[in-house]
């Protein structure tokens, strides 16, 4: 069936594959690690580089083709949130500060998932919007506010989230995002050219190498998983798979194609942990990230990564076909 | 030779509390401190920040009078919350109005 064929072939690739590798490599005890800077750069050339890609598409693509899934993506970015901290409620028992911190980690998003996502489609051979990115972009930050919000009453420190905002607007991730974005707008098509061998045919490979250390972070924080406790954990599993299929329906209804529509899907589904991890512990201190960073950093990045993607694929041809 | 003593204070916090501390310390007074990375573990034993590094090492010379103000405040707005350590130690320097 062509759908498993296409889990197998996300599965057997080279940054799949780096990921299980770095996985298997630190739960077995190895002190696998890149370089710390090595790693900062490679951070760097994927946000830049999927920015400036993105951007390219964005100059390229009619205004009025771009204006619904914007919108759609920012009432995701309001919607999912807000489920995700009453399902909480009703399926474990955290309070509601840690439910607020793991909201905001939900409702944000991935771009490291949105990345594997991408690269398996287009070599997959499913086509997709380019300016995909831009919609990373928008759902990156609101649903960090809507999740510090939701915490209001229940934190002690007052106000702080003025200051969680502006790390999170001044951190790399946002910065080099929608810098890349601009930076692609501007140059279009024909300035990407002269750095399309640096930023297209070198990505995947720049991406396995920065699996393999994601690999070996998320078995870190598999070792917070008794902490987690099982309602944590089956939500890890299962809200991702809502929220993408929610994702798709937006991304149908907005108008984008299945490959569109099922990047918006893992978009929704997938968790962040850069951008939100540092916004949250500042602003809701109270909050534990053995909950928050557990399930968002070792459960759903690594169930996104290797079932996810297939799946969303596989739900948005059903769905849109 | 004798030299003036001012106190050295150390504090090791997350890596994500690096802006707000130096915040803190200038709004006590302190003209300078350095920063360096570290890493290591602590009796909460939680971090939230894996992509910025571990920890911060902050050191700061100031006068006794700034010291305790600022261990107030690391007392007050920190310690309950984060995972932070600091101490101080005293230090002899050559120019002491340098840290007034």
């Amino acid at each position: 069936m062509e759908t498993w064929s296409l889990a197998w072939t996300n599965l057997t690739s080279p940054p799949v594959l780096a990921f299980v590798l770095g996985l298997m490599a630190t739960l077995i005890g190895s002190d696998l690690r890149l370089p710390e800077p090595v790693y900062q750069l490679l951070t760097v050339y994927l946000l830049l580089g999927i920015g400036i890609k993105g951007g390219v598409a964005l100059r390229a693509a009619p205004p009025g083709e771009v204006l619904g899934p914007v919108l759609a993506t920012l009432v995701l970015g309001v919607v999912i949130p807000v489920l995700a901290f009453w399902v909480l409620r009703v399926g474990t028992r955290l309070g509601p500060v840690d439910r607020a911190a793991v909201s905001a980690h939900y409702g944000s998003t991935s771009l490291v998932t949105f990345t594997a996502a991408t690269v398996f489609f287009t070599s997959s051979g499913v086509s997709y919007e380019g300016f995909v990115t831009t919609l990373l972009a928008v759902l990156e930050v609101p649903a960090i506010v809507i999740g510090l919000l939701l915490a209001g009453r229940h934190t002690a420190r007052s106000a702080s989230w003025g200051e969680s905002l502006r790390e999170v607007l001044t951190g790399r991730s946002v910065v080099l995002l929608v810098g890349g974005l601009l930076i692609g707008f501007v140059t279009g098509a024909g300035g990407y050219e002269r750095v399309q061998p640096f930023f297209g045919d070198m990505f995947t490979g720049v991406l396995t190498l920065f699996l393999l250390e994601m690999g070996v972070i998320a078995a870190r924080r598999l070792r917070d998983l008794p902490q987690a406790g099982f309602g944590l954990v089956v939500f890890a599993l299962v809200f991702p798979i809502f929220a993408g299929v929610l994702g798709i329906s937006a991304g149908l209804v907005s108008g984008l194609s299945i490959g569109g529509a099922a990047t918006l899907g893992v978009l929704a589904a997938s968790a962040s942990y850069i951008a939100a991890p540092a916004a949250v512990r500042l602003a809701l201190p109270e909050a534990n990230p053995g909950y928050y960073l557990t399930a968002s950093l070792g459960i759903t990045f690594p169930f996104n990564l290797i079932l996810g993607i297939p799946l969303y694929l596989a739900i948005a041809e059903r769905l849109g076909g | 030779m004798e030299l003036p003593h001012v106190v050295l204070v150390t504090v090791v916090a997350e890596s994500v509390l690096e802006h707000r501390l130096v915040r803190d310390l200038r709004d006590v007074g302190a003209h300078g401190w350095t920063i360096t990375d570290a890493r290591g573990r602590g009796s909460r034993g939680v971090r939230a920040d894996e992509f910025e590094g571990d920890n911060v090492r902050l050191e700061t010379l100031v006068t006794q009078e700034m010291a305790d103000r600022f261990l107030a405040v690391l007392a007050r707005d920190y310690f309950p919350l984060y995972a932070v350590v600091a101490w101080t130690t005293p230090a002899a320097v050559v120019r002491p109005d340098k840290y007034a």
